[in-house]
């Protein structure tokens, strides 16, 4: 009632014009660092996961051992194959995975590479190209090679686009390269090569064809994941984990988040967001505060309660908070299509990390505001009459 | 000769500080105010007669001799009493964000009965009282010293207080404003009926006082019957 007839703080803080853009520049800057580092985190952690999310399937298997596709332990193809007697499973494809040594054909320079061999009976991936060229990597030594990879391979796909016969050394074997997708480079690796299981084995001569990474099962229609999962788990000897798929890109992603430094370094990151803008909120608090004390004082000879006092500095606060926050957002969106275009990272605005950044502006400026509270105790009225 | 008096004090004593750096500032003060009297508190410099309208303003608690329960009263009960008494000051303390009328209405905001809307109409015809009907929504820094200072006044008056304190009203002012001022405020508070403690340096407004008091070393020295007008 006493806080609504005269909005002082609204009418405080638009009076001083530049003093407002200022504390907004300032407050939008806390904002876009901490949505920035929130996105790049997020977009790092999701760019480990862009393989999984192509996978064609609902249910995969892995070993207990294994941490994330940069660490697999094999496990026997048995237990794949078994999951075909269990109700509710259509198909199964067995992937294998490694890591190798790809030779640049142009500069002759090796460079580590994914290398993922699977049945080519059916493609385990939701790519077309993958789809169209499974004739191709029946072929021996032929693979299919991503033209997302790091240019550090050499410019394979356009002398693949170009008609010629490209040819390079993997693993130490002649292999030719049968066809093109496009998947992208993660943190597990720079480069992608996709062939037949059979060329997998000739490529890795300690792996065999009874050793599987990741056991990729496709449901019938309509069965409940959840329940078939059940089944398996029920079925299974615990040599292997039954996970769905979003359970594996979880799986995926808490491996990077845990056992990295990323998660700290981005948080850390968004703390520093979170000071800057304190301070910043902090100081454009005080200064108010110390420029309205003589009117403050006089408001407190006038018979108002220091608790008005205080709600007008915690409104100031929050409105700072909101209003900084609106100009930080659309100008981050902005830059987050600018950091998409130019790293090809996966950055995207999620709502709750925008609901997420909004929250930390708010708590930002009331913990400013609570700190600048202490300079209106200070407001005596006995000392300014 | 049977109004009753708003304002009285009995054997008023008042110290700053403590331990060995007590001082004391009031010495055994007396007096008494009766509505509708205007009385001008003259004395110089450190003399404690600041201190002395901030104990009648309930802007400190006072320690000892405030015949009534503001001794060491708390805080709440010193802005309930805050809230009966209208102040002027000697810088206008104007708020700078407000215009003129909401500067006014926020002296009765702090009393919930008065709805919004009576509380722009009484700041709106105080304003005009005081001379300043074109200045309604005007921001304090385009008004002049003497309209801020009638500001002030309005802002003072408009809850109709049975008290009005003012510290030095007119030393901001040239003498024509600072008389105009002070002449207004007799003008309004006779209107009102009520009662003004105006303490002041400045000899040339001494003339609306229906009477003088003198405060010397925090003891009211002389008690003069009249002024004299120039």
């Amino acid at each position: 009632m006493m806080v609504l007839a005269i909005p002082l703080a609204w009418l405080q803080l638009t009076r001083e014009k530049i003093r407002l853009v200022i504390a907004l520049a300032g407050i939008g800057f806390a904002v876009i660092l901490m949505l920035m580092q929130l996105g790049f985190r997020d977009a790092l952690y999701e760019s480990s996961v862009t393989l999984h999310h192509k996978l064609r399937g609902e249910l995969v298997l892995i070993s207990p051992q294994s941490n994330s596709l940069a660490a697999m332990k094999t496990f026997s193809s048995q237990r794949l194959y078994q999951t075909l007697g269990v109700e509710g499973v259509a198909a199964v494809n067995p992937i294998q995975l490694d890591f190798t040594f790809w030779k640049n054909p142009q500069t002759r320079r090796t460079r580590g590479i994914l290398v993922l061999g699977f049945d080519p009976k059916a493609s385990p991936f939701d790519l077309t190209e993958v789809e169209q060229n499974l004739d191709q990597i029946r072929l021996e030594d032929v693979v299919l090679f991503d033209r997302a990879s790091r240019e550090e391979f050499g410019s394979i796909a356009a002398m693949f686009d170009q008609g010629q016969r490209v040819v390079t050394e993997v693993s130490g074997r002649k292999v030719r390269v049968g066809g093109l997708f496009t998947l992208g480079a993660s943190f597990a690796s720079d480069g992608n090569i996709f062939t037949s299981d059979l060329n997998f084995v000739r490529l890795f001569s300690g792996r065999s064809l009874g050793e599987i990474d990741i056991g990729l099962i496709r449901l019938q229609p309509g069965v409940n994941p959840e329940r078939v999962s059940q089944g398996l788990k029920a079925a299974l000897p615990n040599d292997v984990v039954v996970l769905s798929k979003p359970e594996f890109i979880q799986f995926e992603k808490d491996y990077w988040a845990t056992s990295t430094a990323i998660g700290f370094i981005f948080t850390l990151g968004t703390t520093m967001g979170f000071i800057v803008g304190t301070v910043i909120v902090y100081q454009i608090l005080y200064t108010d505060v110390s420029d309205h004390l003589a009117e403050y004082a006089t408001l407190k000879a006038m018979g108002y309660k220091s608790t008005y006092l205080f709600k007008v500095v915690l409104q100031e606060a929050l409105i700072l908070s909101v209003l900084g926050y609106i100009p930080g957002f659309a100008l981050c969106l902005g830059l987050y299509e600018l950091t998409r275009n130019a790293t090809a990272l996966p950055l995207f605005m999620t709502f709750s990390r925008s609901l997420t950044v909004l929250l930390l502006a708010i708590i930002m400026c009331v913990v400013s505001g609570a700190i600048a509270l202490r300079k209106v105790q200070a407001a005596d009225p006995a000392d300014i009459f | 000769m049977t109004p009753e008096a708003v304002i009285s004090i009995q054997a008023l004593n008042h110290f700053f500080g403590s331990g060995r750096l007590r001082k004391q500032i009031l010495f055994d003060v007396s007096t008494e105010i009766k509505a509708g009297e205007i009385v001008i508190m003259t004395g110089p410099s450190g003399s404690g007669k600041t201190t002395l309208l901030t104990l009648i303003g309930a802007l400190r608690s006072a320690q000892t001799g405030m015949g009534q329960e503001l001794q060491g009263a708390p805080t709440d009960l010193l802005v309930q009493v805050r809230r009966q008494i209208g102040y002027i000051f000697q810088a206008h303390n104007l708020l700078h964000s407000l215009t003129a009328c909401q500067n006014v209405q926020m002296s009765l905001e702090v009393h919930p009965q008065i709805s919004k809307r009576q509380s722009r109409q009484r700041a709106v015809a105080i304003l005009h009282g005081v001379g300043l009907g074109e200045w309604i929504n005007v921001y304090p820094h385009e008004l002049s010293g003497g309209q801020k200072q009638r500001v002030a006044i309005a802002r003072a008056l408009v809850s109709q207080p049975k008290i009005v304190l003012a510290d030095e009203p007119t030393a901001a002012l040239d003498k024509k404003s600072g008389h105009d001022v002070v002449a207004l405020m007799q003008q309004l508070a006779k209107q009102q009926g009520c009662s003004v403690l105006i303490v002041t340096h400045d000899h040339r407004i001494l003339d609306v006082a229906d009477r003088l008091i003198h405060m010397e070393d925090g003891r009211l020295s002389s008690t003069t019957k009249t002024a004299t007008p120039v």
